[in-house]
């Protein structure tokens, strides 16, 4: 067991699986020398040479297209978006060709690449380096989507998005860089599909993911002292939805609320509670709730910051508001 | 009125060529009239749909640039791909019946006139969005120096050839590649069609600087100006790239002045183009070209050009039968292929 920090468990992750396999490599901004925007990279160029830790200038569409075109023949490219965001200037290349070419090829070629890097509400960023990409994303056909929460989960899921045949978008939270966990010392593996049951219970399932899963966290003992037993559910992936582990809860429960970071319309709990009503309606005693951020550009300002996303507070409100409503 | 390009002169004397290259040279460019003359007609008689954009007029590019190729270097295409994927040696009845929607098409029935793909043949695809086929072709040639270079495999030497029109060589993402694939000597062939028109935006009313070569001076790339109606001037500078190319001496970018002798795609009215601009650049057809050129070498005669055509046509016609009867995609595979499978 060694204590690691959440951007290094992604390094280890990363040089881990290039050690064991020469087919990966890094692609992106600042990935080499500087050794990544927030280190995930550091050191790997000294150790595997410039080809495999390849620094590119300042053309997201075009190097994410090349990665693609690197999958398509062969290589397993980890492209860096420096900050997520950035990837809206990828948008054509991450949907067209990484998540729908697999299907219109008619199966000719896959598409085996990691899409990763820091994204969420960070401090007073401002608007465009505080984007919540997951939500646009989802939508798009052929891509697996995954956020990591914890040092734990984050190297275990990169590992196992690098093995994946997929393109995997994969989100760390750029506030989430710094936790510390003692991590196993042997090599291990979290699956891409599997919900993560975080804290079980039999009164409300809390459905969350990425950084939020820490906001829910700190709200639990708040929903406890009311006397109430919540069970928390990191989603992990959020595409495709672990509806099993999620089915499961809720015919425990009956009751779900869900708390995002991504913006209230489209969002990820928009397309939840859709399918949660598709598939468990006869289970629910209330009608989902979900806590999301505001449907406004984040602010600079920390004050109003704050108030676009979900805090501790609010999460115990609705549980009580939930608990306590006759059904 | 902008006055037309000059088109270098081409010495047709420097390029030797043997009766079997030529032939074969003829015979591609044969089969890419015909097959394309033939979706014209299942078009209009309802056996395809969508978007279809010919090749017409355009056959010296792709002859004398993948016919330079060797068949395991890769090829990129646009969405007028279906004469790019024969001359990358997809089987006629493959396209024919992606065309038609079957099964047995090259990308099963999924893709359609502007997706050809060919993992076997090395065809990256055929890509519907402008310029955005430019970027994964750099990645397949990145791939070829990344085992060259990082992984010592001194046998990786394909190269990469893109196709796209002049109307991408204003989009962002051709200089962006033409500067990395110059920054990484990445080999690749950047291969623009300039046939003047981009739907309706003539050349010079969207491009600055109309002669397209020139750009590749900004980034140290060799930059050439070829007769794209003329198979011979294109092999010629084809193989010169490629073999740069092939010695690692990075990209080259080659401007080919061509044109379609049809509309940009078969539901284009092509009302923009004048009768004469359309004449002048008729009798400069590439096939005819060809055709006289091996009849004055004495490479051929009359005899073996219309045997040749003759094949062809019936060639053409059984990849229309064999499209025909050939299956739909089945519902029950609906979901199929849109993840990788084991």
């Amino acid at each position: 067991m060694a204590e690691t920090l959440l951007f290094n468990a992604l390094r280890e992750a990363v040089d881990e699986e290039m050690g064991r396999d020469e087919t990966v490599f890094v692609i992106g901004e600042d990935v080499g020398h500087y050794g990544g925007s927030y280190k995930v990279t550091k050191g790997l160029y000294e150790k595997y040479g410039p080809l495999r830790v390849l620094d590119t200038p300042i053309a997201e569409n075009s190097f994410t297209g090349m990665a693609v075109g690197a999958a398509m023949t062969g290589l397993r490219p980890i492209v860096e978006g420096m900050n997520m965001g950035f990837l809206l200037l990828a948008f054509n290349q991450i949907a067209n060709n990484a998540g729908m070419l697999p299907y219109t090829s008619g199966g000719n070629y896959h598409i085996p690449m990691v899409i990763r890097g820091p994204g969420g509400v960070g401090r007073q960023l401002g608007a465009e380096h505080s984007q919540r990409l997951e939500a646009y994303f989802q939508a798009v056909p052929g891509l697996k989507i995954v956020a990591c929460s914890t040092p734990y989960n984050a190297k275990g899921l990169l590992k196992s998005a690098i093995r994946d045949k997929n393109p995997v978008l994969f989100f760390e939270h750029v506030l989430l860089y710094n936790l510390k966990e003692d991590l196993p010392s042997d090599e291990y593996l979290v699956p891409l599909d599997k919900a993560d049951v975080v804290r079980p219970g039999k009164d409300v399932t809390i459905l969350t993911y990425s950084r939020m899963r820490h906001h829910v966290l700190q709200a639990v003992k708040g929903i406890e002292a009311q006397g109430f037993d919540p069970e928390v559910i990191d989603l992990i992936s959020l595409k495709p939805i672990d509806y099993d582990t999620i089915g499961e809860s809720i015919r425990k429960t009956h009751k779900v609320i869900i708390v995002e970071e991504c913006m209230r319309t489209g969002g990820i709990a928009a397309e939840i509670i859709a399918s949660i009503n598709d598939r468990f309606f006869d289970e629910l005693d209330a009608p989902v709730m979900r806590l999301s951020s505001q449907d406004i550009p984040t602010p600079y300002n920390g004050r109003l910051e704050s108030l676009t996303i979900v805090q501790p507070k609010q999460i115990v409100e609705a549980v009580e508001k939930m608990m306590t409503a006759r059904v | 009125m902008v006055q037309e390009r000059i088109l270098p002169t081409f010495q047709a004397t420097s390029a030797k060529i043997d009766k079997e290259e030529g032939l074969r040279l003829y015979e591609d460019m044969v089969l890419g009239r015909y097959f394309e003359d033939k979706c014209a007609e299942m078009y209009y008689r309802g056996k395809m749909f969508g978007f279809v954009h010919l090749y017409n007029g355009q056959e010296a590019v792709s002859s004398g640039v993948i016919k330079s190729m060797r068949p395991d270097d890769f090829v990129c295409s646009t969405y007028r791909d279906h004469v790019h994927a024969l001359s990358a040696g997809v089987p006629a009845n493959a396209v024919m019946a992606e065309l038609f929607g079957k099964e047995t098409g090259c990308s099963k029935g999924r893709g359609g006139s502007m997706h050809m793909f060919s993992k076997e043949h090395n065809l990256l695809g055929g890509f519907a969005f402008i310029g955005e086929g430019i970027p994964v072709a750099l990645g397949a040639a990145f791939q070829s120096r990344y085992r060259r270079d990082a992984l010592g495999d001194a046998s990786a030497d394909q190269v990469t050839a893109a196709f796209f029109g002049d109307g991408t060589t204003n989009n962002g993402q051709f200089f962006e590649c033409l500067n990395m694939a110059a920054l990484w000597k990445l080999p690749i062939l950047f291969v623009v069609e300039n046939n003047k028109w981009a739907i309706g935006m003539a050349h010079e009313r969207a491009s600055s600087q109309t002669e397209i070569y020139r750009k590749a001076s900004v980034f140290g790339m060799p930059g050439y100006e070829v007769d794209g109606m003329d198979v011979l001037a294109v092999r010629d500078v084809a193989k010169q790239a490629v073999a740069r190319a092939r010695a690692g001496e990075g990209p080259t970018l080659i401007e080919c002045l061509t044109y379609r002798f049809r509309g940009h795609s078969l539901a284009d009215p092509d009302e923009l183009r004048s009768q004469a601009e359309k004449d002048e650049w008729q009798a400069r057809d590439p096939l005819t070209r060809m055709e006289a050129y091996l009849i004055e070498q004495n490479l051929a005669d009359d005899a073996e050009l219309k045997a040749i055509k003759k094949r062809i046509e019936v060639h053409v016609e059984d990849a229309v039968k064999f499209a025909e009867s050939s299956p739909e995609p089945s519902p029950e595979e609906l979901h199929r292929y849109i993840f990788a499978e084991d």
